[in-house]
């Protein structure tokens, strides 16, 4: 093990965390991959799905639904718009965001639009069942 | 000459007002330190937006086929104007200053033989710009009632720019806001939103400029790259709205600190010139009752 690195989750309107963690499994767009520290620096987009932080013993499970993430081998920087504690959300929270999801899923036009709802809805469908 | 009730009634009719803009001065700070908080707090994610985006597009711009977010459609011909003003007066000149910027510039590009489009944003902006320019304006966005901007805010704008610039409805994109500088300077800017300006600082871009030119990208460049100029929009938007509302409340403090003080002088002239008229009315009463007295 190289140690830690430091982890940051972005969002528009603040710093959501910002963490020593030991190991990110970040949901890219081309394939999960976990980050440990030094790892090569990449820059990739996300797709909605579930960031898997390990930092000492704590463990935490943050639902993103797109953004991009930026790898130093310091440093891991993920930028995202919305996420949640997979912990803390309500039921509630994550129904609304499936019921809004569903409807973009119906209204995306072209193919990528609907291909990103559509993984948006599966992933959001997956946790809910699994959270209930 | 006025009579002395009339004159009380004026200086309590003052101190009335005097109470309000007080309070009013004092609820524009509390919610300027909110404003405030969220244009901070909302910084790191535009900072690396920006970073990334910056070393990104260097790579990219010079390529063809380059998103027409960054390199533009070719023409300059049809600009659109996203003018964002406060929903709400009694801020000094702070809706007419960016409405004054906008206006020179959509007279300018007029007189070019451009097309203008004004997209407003917040009721003042589109009242002012109405008288003159109301055949310009193509649609007009509120957020009365609004308490808290957040981003799926500027989303919700971001997206209605995106479709009318995928619609060929402009070339040229300007944003108009008001920048925070301090409490009491606040500057309406203008700036380009499509095609992007892509700025590196120059010492930010230096240190940044190594270490970035050794990521990989995933899915490529261009995805990324794509994927981050239609965010940038978005991170762009909002952070106008956030810098507008602080400069908002910043003006709106000091508007009302002056008004506080007018008031307060208003009082003072009104107090003396009262209690003058009160005594020189008294000495008139007393002329009159001892010149009675010695005529008996």
């Amino acid at each position: 093990m190289a140690g830690t690195f430091r982890f940051e989750l972005v969002s528009p309107e603040r710093v959501l965390l910002s963490v020593d963690a030991d190991q990110v499994v970040v949901p890219g767009d081309d394939g999960d991959f976990a980050v440990l520290a030094g790892h090569a620096p990449v820059i990739s987009t996300l797709r909605p799905g579930v960031l898997d932080v390990t930092a000492g013993s704590v463990h935490k499970r943050l639902f993103v639904k797109s953004g991009f993430v930026e790898v130093d081998p310091s440093r891991l920087t993920v930028l995202a718009e919305t996420a949640y504690d997979l912990d803390d959300v309500s039921a509630a929270t994550m129904a609304e965001e499936l019921k809004t999801a569903e409807a973009e899923l119906l209204a995306a036009k072209d193919d990528s639009a609907k291909r990103r709802a559509d993984t948006l809805v599966s992933e959001l469908r997956r946790l809910s069942t699994r959270a209930a | 000459m006025a009579s002395l009730k009339d004159m009380r009634n004026r200086i309590a009719s003052v101190k009335a007002t005097r109470k309000i803009t007080k309070a009013m001065q004092m609820v524009a700070a509390a919610k300027l330190r909110r404003a405030q908080e969220a244009a901070t707090a909302a910084r790191p994610y535009a900072e690396r937006m920006a970073e990334v985006l910056g070393s990104l597009a260097s790579k990219v711009a010079d390529k063809n086929g380059a998103s027409p977010l960054l390199v533009g459609t070719g023409k300059d011909q049809v600009h659109l104007l996203i003018v964002m003003t406060a929903e709400r007066g009694l801020c000094g000149g702070f809706n007419s200053n960016i409405a004054k910027l906008a206006r020179a510039d959509a007279n300018r590009l007029i007189a070019n033989g451009k097309t203008v489009k004004i997209l407003t944003v917040g009721r003042k902006g589109a009242d002012n710009l109405r008288r003159d320019l109301g055949r310009n304006i193509v649609e007009r966005k509120d957020f009365q009632g609004v308490r808290q901007l957040t981003f799926s805010h500027a989303e919700g704008l971001a997206k209605r720019v995106l479709e009318m610039f995928e619609a060929g409805e402009f070339d040229i994109a300007t944003l108009y806001f008001s920048e925070f500088k301090s409490v009491i300077t606040q500057k309406p800017t203008a700036l380009q939103l499509i095609p992007a300006t892509v700025s590196e600082a120059p010492g930010g871009a230096a240190a940044k400029g190594a270490a970035a030119a050794v990521h990989e990208y995933e899915p490529s460049e261009e995805e990324v790259l794509g994927f981050l100029l239609s965010r940038n929009i978005s991170t762009q938007i909002f952070r106008g709205l956030l810098e507008n509302s602080a400069s908002f409340y910043g003006s709106q403090m000091t508007a009302m600190d002056n008004a506080t003080r007018n008031a307060g002088d208003m009082i003072n002239k009104l107090t003396i010139k009262y209690n003058r008229q009160r005594q020189a009315n008294i000495t008139k009463e007393l002329i009159e009752i001892i010149s009675g007295a010695e005529a008996v």
